[in-house]
This record gives C-alpha cells, sequence and structure tokens, in this order.
C-alpha cells in the first residue's frame, strides 16, 4: 500500500487518520505496525526529503540570502512548504482587533506537517505537569499521570532516537538506561554558560533533542517496542538501518536528506509504508466526520485539492490528528441532527482553552567569546544545553508573582552567516566602516547570544476558537476564528525570563543588547507564536466538562478519537511534540485493543 | 531625486528613526507589483539577484551602489572587496523584493544613493564613485553613526545603517566572506567534539 490518489482508495478501512505530522504520523504507524489497515489523508502535497532537503546550500545561493519572508517565515531553507501563519486561500479569523488579543496560527501543507521543520526539542512532561490543578489551584489535573505516559515516553523516544542527559533534577524526568542516545558536547558558549549559570543558580543541563548523535540500534530496539511481532521487528530495523547518525552539518528545520534527525516523513512513514497496510492520500483536506445511524462516525469527507471535488472514505474508526486547531473546525464543522454544535461537541467544550507557549527572549554581547580562534561550532543543527525549570521551591513558597514554570533555549556560536551576519552591529562599534569594519565582522562574530524563555500557559475561559459566522476559505469550508488572551501569570513569567536572561548574560560577563522589559505583556511574543498550540478539544474525567477520555477517545462517538494537542489539558513547558507522539501510541494501542474486542 | 525629495533630506532634524521605518510609501523608480518566489519553491537550485523579481536600479545608482558597498568592505588580507563579488546586486535584489518591508527600504536606498550623489557634488563638485578615498570618508564620517550624527545628516545616517546591514549581509554569506568572518562550519564530521583546547583555555574553561 502505497502514496495514492483518489480514485485508488479501498472500499473501506479500519482505521482512518486525518493528519501526517508527529500524531497522524505515531497513530498510523501504531496501527499498521500492528496490522489495522489505515488510510492517512493530509492536506499537503507529497513531500520527501531525501530528494527535497537543501543539505550544504550556503545562504549566498538563496533569495535574499535567505532571509525570511512572507512566504517562507523561518527562511528561504526551512522545509516548510505551503504553509506559515497564513497560508494563501485558507484564512482565519480574529475576535478582537486589540493587537494583544490576536492568535497566529501556524500550518504547514505538506506531508510530515510541522514535523518536517520542527525544533527537535524533545522534553517529557513531569509528574507534575500532569496535576497542575492539585499543586496549585489552577487549570485542570489530567485524567492520568505520569506513571501511565512513561513507558509510551521510553517507546517514543526508542522509536524516534532522542540525544540528552538523564540529570534527575526535579520534574526533569529520567529515561532508563539505554533509552537516549549520547547528548553532544557543549559550544563554546554553551560551555561558558554553563559555568557561569552555575554562580545564579541556573543548572545547565544536556537538552533532549530528536536527533540521532549516533545510529540506533536496530539489532535490538525493534525488539522491545514490537513483542511477538516478527514483521513489525523486521520492517522497523529495515527503517532504522536507512537512518545514518547526524554528521553535524545542516539546520535541523531544513529536514534531513539522511534521515539523522526525526520528521514523521523519514521516520513514521517508512516503516508504516513497508507494513503494507498504510495508504496515503495527500492533497486531500479534510472536511468533515460522517456520522452513521448507529451514532458511530463512519468515514470523512474531503476536498481533492487537486481536482477540487468532493471525495467520501470509509473506516471503521476515525481518528483527526490535523493539528489541534485544525481538529476543532473539522468537528464543528460535522454537524448533523444529533450533534447540531458539532460532532463530539455535547459539552460544549469543542475549541475550548486552546493554549500556545510563553515566549520572551534576550540577546547581548559577550566579550570573552570574542577573537575565539576559528572552530566549527554547527553540532546538531540546534541546541546542545538548556535550562530546566529550576524554581520549583520558590515558587511553592510564594515568592514569584506567577504559577508555572519555564526552560530556557541558549542560542550561540558561530553559526553559518545569513543575511543578518554582522548587521547591527553600531551599539558596539560606534559606526565603523572600511577595514575596521571587517575587523570588527570578525571580532563579534560568534560572540552574541541569545535566550529564549518557553514558559506553561495556563489553559483560561478567553482563549479559544469557534467558526467564524461568514468567512469560508477557497474550498468552501467555514473558517476558525480566534479569541485569545494571556493572564497575569504569563506576562509575569515572561517578564521573569527577560529578568534572568540579563543576569545570564552579564554573569558571562557580557551586556544585554536592549534592556529587559518589566512590563511583560510587551516581552511576551503573540499568543500562537511559538507554535505549541494545544487544547480546544481537552481530556477529562467525564463526559460532562471534557471531549475525550485519558485515551483520546470522544465521550460521544466511541470511535472518534483525537490525537493531535487536542487533548492536552495543561500546556507544561516541555514543548508538546514528544507527549503528543507518546499519547499517540497510547491511544492507538487501546483503539486497537478495543477494535479487536469487538467494542468500537 | 526630485527636489521636494531633496529638501526633506536636507531639513531631517526633525525626523526620528519611527517615522523613517514606518514610512512604507514606494520609492521612485519603484518596479511594478512582482510576484514572489511563492509558498513552495525550488530549494535545490541556486538563485541569483534578479532570477525572482526584477531589479531597481539603473546604471548609476548600480555604480553608486558598488562604490559604497567598497567603502563600507574594502579589499584587505582575509577578503575581497564587496562589489567584486557582486554585493552591490545583492543589495538591488532586497530593494526590490515583493515583500513587506522591502518597499520601505527601497526608498530609503534609492533616496539615499541620490543623496550621496548630491552631497558629494555639493561638497566637491564631481559624483560620489569619482570621489577619492579620502573624500568619500569625509561624507561617511558625517553619517556613519546615528547616535553622533549632526541633525542635518539623521536620515543619511539612517541610509547608512541600512546599507552597512545590506553589504554586510550579502558579503558575509558568500563563501568569500565566510571565510573572512572565520565559519569554518558546513562541512560533515564523524563526531562532534565541542570546543578545542585553545578555545576553553581562552574562556578560562580549560
Amino acid at each position: 500500500m502505497p502514496l495514492i490518489t483518489s480514485s485508488k482508495t479501498q472500499p473501506s478501512y479500519d482505521v482512518i487518520v486525518v493528519g501526517s505530522g508527529a500524531a497522524g504520523g505515531q497513530t498510523a504507524y501504531t496501527c499498521a505496525m500492528n496490522g489495522a489497515k489505515v488510510l492517512m489523508l493530509e492536506a499537503g502535497r507529497n513531500y520527501d526529503p531525501v530528494k527535497e532537503t537543501p543539505m550544504f546550500q550556503t545562504n549566498g545561493t538563496a533569495p535574499l540570502r535567505g532571509e525570511r519572508t512572507d512566504e517562507k517565515p523561518f527562511g528561504f531553507y526551512d522545509s516548510t512548504v505551503d504553509g506559515g501563519w497564513q497560508v494563501p486561500g485558507e484564512p482565519y479569523t480574529s475576535a478582537s482587533s486589540d493587537p494583544e488579543r490576536q492568535f497566529w496560527w501556524w500550518r504547514a501543507r505538506m506531508l510530515g506537517g510541522r514535523t518536517n521543520h520542527w525544533g527537535r526539542i524533545s522534553l517529557r512532561n513531569g509528574p507534575y505537569d500532569f496535576k497542575p490543578r492539585s499543586r496549585d489551584g489552577l487549570g485542570f489535573d489530567w485524567p492520568l499521570a505520569y506513571e501511565d505516559v512513561a513507558p509510551y515516553y521510553d517507546k517514543v523516544e526508542m522509536l524516534v532516537g532522542v540525544y540528552g542527559g538523564n540529570e534527575g533534577l526535579e520534574n526533569t524526568p529520567v529515561s532508563p538506561p539505554g533509552v537516549l542516545l549520547p547528548p553532544p558536547k557543549a559550544r563554546a558558549g554553551e560551555r561558558l554558560a554553563q559555568e557561569r549559570g552555575k554562580k545564579i543558580g541556573l543548572p545547565v543541563i544536556p537538552i533532549h533533542r530528536a536527533v540521532l548523535s549516533v545510529a540506533q540500534d536496530a539489532n535490538t530496539i525493534p525488539a522491545k517496542l514490537h513483542p511477538n511481532n516478527p514483521k513489525a521487528q523486521r520492517v522497523l530495523a529495515d527503517a532504522m538501518r536507512a537512518r545514518q547518525a547526524c554528521f553535524w552539518a545542516t539546520a535541523c528545520g531544513r529536514g534531513c536528506a539522511t534521515k539523522a534527525n526525526y520528521q514523521s516523513t523519514t521516520v513514521h512513514l517508512p516503516p508504516a509504508l513497508a507494513s503494507g497496510n498504510l495508504d496515503i492520500l495527500t492533497n486531500a483536506m479534510a472536511r468533515e466526520v460522517t456520522l452513521g445511524a448507529d451514532g458511530k462516525a463512519n468515514g470523512v469527507i474531503y476536498i481533492d485539492k487537486v481536482t477540487g471535488a468532493e471525495g467520501v472514505v470509509k473506516g471503521r474508526v476515525v481518528v483527526l490528528a490535523a493539528s489541534s486547531a485544525e481538529s476543532v473546525r473539522i468537528l464543528l464543522n460535522s454537524k448533523s441532527a444529533k450533534f447540531p454544535q458539532g460532532l463530539a461537541n455535547s459539552s460544549g467544550k469543542v475549541g475550548k482553552y486552546i493554549m500556545d507557549t510563553v515566549g520572551a527572549s534576550l540577546g547581548g554581547q559577550v566579550p570573552l567569546l570574542e577573537n575565539l580562534p576559528l572552530h566549527n561550532e554547527d553540532g546538531a543543527g540546534g541546541g546542545h544545553v538548556y535550562v530546566p525549570w529550576w524554581l520549583y521551591k520558590e515558587q511553592a513558597a510564594g515568592k514569584l508573582d506567577f504559577a508555572r514554570g519555564y526552560h530556557i533555549e541558549f542560542g550561540t556560536g558561530r553559526q553559518m552567516p545569513g543575511a543578518g551576519t554582522a548587521s547591527g552591529l553600531d551599539w558596539l562599534t560606534g559606526g565603523s566602516y572600511g577595514r575596521k569594519f571587517k575587523e570588527d565582522a570578525r571580532r563579534y562574530y560568534g560572540s552574541i547570544v541569545g535566550f529564549a524563555g518557553r514558559g506553561e500557559m495556563i489553559p483560561n475561559e478567553d482563549s479559544f476558537c469557534d467558526l467564524d459566522p461568514s468567512v469560508k476559505d477557497k474550498w468552501g469550508i467555514p473558517v476558525l476564528r480566534f479569541h485569545w488572551k494571556w493572564s497575569d501569570h504569563e506576562t509575569r513569567q515572561a517578564a521573569h525570563m527577560q529578568k534572568t536572561f540579563a543576569a545570564l548574560i552579564e554573569s558571562m560577563g557580557g551586556r544585554v543588547r536592549t534592556p529587559p522589559s518589566a512590563d511583560g505583556s510587551k516581552a511576551i511574543e503573540p499568543g500562537g507564536k511559538i507554535i505549541h498550540e494545544v487544547g480546544g478539544t481537552i481530556m477529562g474525567p467525564d463526559a460532562k466538562n471534557s471531549v475525550t477520555n485519558q485515551w483520546c477517545q470522544t465521550w460521544d462517538v466511541k470511535n472518534l478519537f483525537i490525537t493531535d494537542g487536542g487533548p492536552f489539558v495543561s500546556n507544561a513547558d516541555k514543548n508538546p511534540t514528544l507527549t503528543i507522539m507518546a499519547l499517540a501510541w497510547r491511544s492507538a494501542d487501546y483503539l486497537l485493543d478495543e477494535l479487536k474486542k469487538g467494542n468500537l | 531625486m526630485d527636489r521636494r525629495t531633496a529638501i526633506k533630506w536636507m531639513l531631517t532634524a526633525a525626523a526620528t528613526i519611527a517615522v523613517l521605518e514606518r514610512d512604507g510609501v514606494a520609492a521612485e523608480g519603484a518596479p511594478a507589483a512582482a510576484k514572489g518566489y511563492g509558498t513552495d519553491p525550488d530549494l535545490l537550485k541556486a538563485y541569483k539577484p534578479g532570477d525572482v523579481w526584477p531589479l531597481t536600479l539603473d546604471a548609476t545608482q548600480l555604480a553608486t551602489a558598488a562604490a559604497l558597498c567598497d567603502v563600507i568592505i574594502p579589499a584587505d588580507a582575509k577578503g575581497p572587496s564587496a562589489s567584486s563579488l557582486n554585493v552591490h546586486l545583492f543589495v538591488d535584489e532586497w530593494i526590490s523584493a515583493p515583500y513587506d518591508g522591502h518597499a520601505a527600504d527601497r526608498k530609503l536606498v534609492v533616496e539615499g544613493l541620490g543623496w550621496l550623489d548630491e552631497e558629494s557634488r555639493r561638497r566637491f563638485q564631481i559624483p560620489f564613485v569619482n570621489l577619492i578615498a579620502g573624500q568619500r570618508n569625509a561624507i561617511c564620517d558625517d553619517i556613519c553613526y546615528a547616535p553622533k550624527a549632526q541633525p542635518q545628516f539623521a536620515k543619511g545616517a539612517q541610509f547608512f545603517k541600512k546599507f552597512r546591514d545590506l553589504t554586510a549581509g550579502g558579503y558575509y554569506t558568500t563563501p568569500e566572506g565566510m571565510k573572512d568572518i572565520g565559519y569554518v562550519g558546513n562541512v560533515p564530521l564523524a563526531s562532534f567534539d565541542g570546543p578545542p583546547p585553545e578555545v576553553l583555555k581562552q574562556l578560562g574553561l580549560a
């Protein structure tokens, strides 16, 4: 079973999966490797990183030296196809004109979705992160605990390949021996921050990223992931052997032709296709889930974006993995006599409690890093270290004016020059030009550092999405309208971030480019800008106040599942992708079991 | 440059950076609405200025731009001059791009190049390209650092800052420029060993 066109779909499938990113990839992988016949619908085009990734291209060969534009918001060589905060012909709207109440919705219309370009940061939620309300009375607890998810974190880390360390810091889980790959050594600026950060109480430790720092162990991992399933073991072993270890060049955001990092298109989909149990239909824009007379979902109506024609596919189970907001949109557009407010929405909670990550950053310059002997700092195409949230005790003691934590990501080093290299140096040079400017450019290159905070947002009643009453996309499908508001917890956290980064830069002997803002609403990035949107179909202990149960199965329609970030009831500072995959695998195991028992 | 614009540039005492950056009006000589490379461009092809959208500058403006590029980045022992690597064509590509923000840069750079020639004629009676190094520097010294520029040079300083940033971005992204600045990556390695001992020593971390 392969990539197919509309005319080649089978009359019916065991499972239809809408979406091909982290959630869709993992769901389809687990189902297909266990023998279920799966159809995957992807709204964007087919995309093959092996053939399409610009490995080793330098910015000098790109338009505008690779600088970001509206059409390539992360730069020319970013892997994103037909995506960004705006997608032509596929608008969304905002309920408010207030600039502080906008939500920026990122989409990528391509096979593999956002996994092709993401930062590969793969942090586990800790035990606290699943029970936040029990700790501080805010938001919601998850209807599951860390122990329920931990075995799936192990599996996902082994499958996709994650480098990192096991320091055992508070609420920062360790992985069992042999699960993580060795972390790369810290770069010069990262080492300096590690040394100096200690003095102001910041623990700088190896970050976890989905990059193969060494080749995976294809001889032992498949049997651990698929016991008693020789075919899955064989297929996975072959797929693992087709991946190479990182060769320490080419930024991960471009994608990876040698499959050294995780993207759905190089890690989940090849073995799932090789199992013979997966069909993939690209350019298929899901519009609605159809409901049978028995009250069960029985298929999906989609638009073939090539022909504009409407198509229908049938399945015994439907899984939405279209990204949390897109899955909300599909549910709200799936109206029927039984569900006039949208499918699986008897609680009225579909679209509620959307969350992003709190983001703020600060940059500076560190004289100690000037004029270092030339050396290669490309590394793993992303950060090698980070600072996990370190103020749990201060927070518990009421010493902070916000409720939840953040971690710190690093931008340091002698990175491949781009359009912004050696620009804006006049605050350091006093406006040099000529030979002096060339000396200054060499001197300051590699001495510029930047720190970014990624923090937890608490779900609130003012942040949600619904259908715009009038606007439709180019396919005639009603679009989402976003409502957004940060609370003081988030804006105060953003101010704390900037203050901390200033202290860190100064501890390194550096000076900040601009002073930290005491007003967090000035420091915080707009909602959606960090591209960690989750929530909208939250899970919970009962059908009254949530959309799904702990298995990502909707309360209202038992053969309908949502495995993207939608069921998240909190958005810990740990970037969501690893947790999305772990929960998708767990959900798929449950789904397969229920299917076997005849319960769906 | 028309007379009205020229006068505006002379009387910039009241002009602020903020006003300038908000100024999105199309420049004189701006190309007709051009299209960008779209949301799914070929990433494996090598592009050069003019391949995707038409360029803006005429021969005189290009010559002035090339001369200014070399005032900012001349040849030295570690690398060639900016114009020898066609960085002035990148500047033209940048100011001609059909994306948000580029129209303001186009206006600033086109007007700035015109102003540079006028200032050159005013002081030395010949265009900027014909000045000797000392004369070029005499003008550039007045506009190279916005915080210290005299009020009548405030807008010239804003232009110079933008032009220097573009020149640097264009230069240091070429193979020669990457070598000049000391970038030695983008090569496959069998292992990543972290900073070499001499680096750690310099940082006091050895």
